[in-house]
């Protein structure tokens, strides 16, 4: 188990009610991390269409999470 | 800055001047307006959120990328975040370039990446009171139409 933080924007934020959360997670992945919390509360888009970052730097789903990092949920996008 | 989130309203006039270039034969310019409605309904007000720091990093690396696949002298955009009213400018792209069809070819490049990967969010408030999300499935307290 790991110490993260979870930041959520736009429609994800609204969904779960906050800005950002700590969390004490076995997800070894953003991949995992996110499915966890998809479930948790309610976040129906699917990861392909979402983004991640880790510690403010856009990320692969696959890269391993470390203790202490910050994990950014970002939904589909909507520029233009 | 070749690539900005701006919260304040954006200067076409100021940001076309300022990719003025005596070697530059073409400047295309693209405006995305606010507008009254989107698939039927009724929107009276849209809201932009972004990450601005990540937004403006992957923002540059796509004008970047189209400074390098076309033949263009230059380029930039600029696009708004906060409470936007019908009709106001949402987003900016420019480019110029020695010929016109790269200069066209840059900026359709740069607007269409930029909806794609830039972390900017939009959210319709419509006619009736409600809100949401554009393109994201997950619903919110105040759901968008069915």
């Amino acid at each position: 188990m790991i110490n993260v933080t979870a930041r959520y924007f736009a429609a994800f934020r609204e969904r779960a009610g906050r800005d950002a959360e700590p969390l004490t997670t076995d997800a070894r992945t953003a991949a995992e991390l996110y499915a966890e919390l998809a479930r948790r509360h309610g976040f129906a888009d699917s990861m392909t269409r979402c983004k991640v970052a880790i510690n403010d730097r856009l990320a692969a789903w696959d890269v391993c999470l470390s203790a202490g990092d910050e994990v950014l949920f970002f939904p589909p996008v909507a520029g233009g | 800055m070749s690539f900005k989130i701006n919260s304040q309203a954006i200067d076409p006039i100021e940001l076309k001047r300022s990719l003025e270039a005596d070697s530059a034969g073409a400047c295309v310019t693209f405006e995305g307006w606010v507008r009254d409605n989107n698939d039927g309904a009724a929107v009276v007000a849209l809201e932009y959120e972004a990450h601005a720091a990540i937004a403006e990093e992957e923002g540059a690396k796509i004008v970047r990328e189209a400074l390098e696949r076309f033949e263009v002298s230059a380029a930039r955009c600029e696009h708004r975040v906060g409470k936007l009213a019908i009709g106001d400018c949402a987003v900016w792209v420019g480019v110029t370039a020695v010929h016109r069809g790269a200069a066209f070819d840059a900026c359709r490049y740069i607007i269409d990446e930029t909806k794609q990967r830039v972390p900017i969010w939009k959210k319709e408030h419509y006619a009736g009171g409600e809100s949401g999300w554009v393109n994201c499935a997950t619903r919110t307290d105040s759901p968008a139409r069915v």
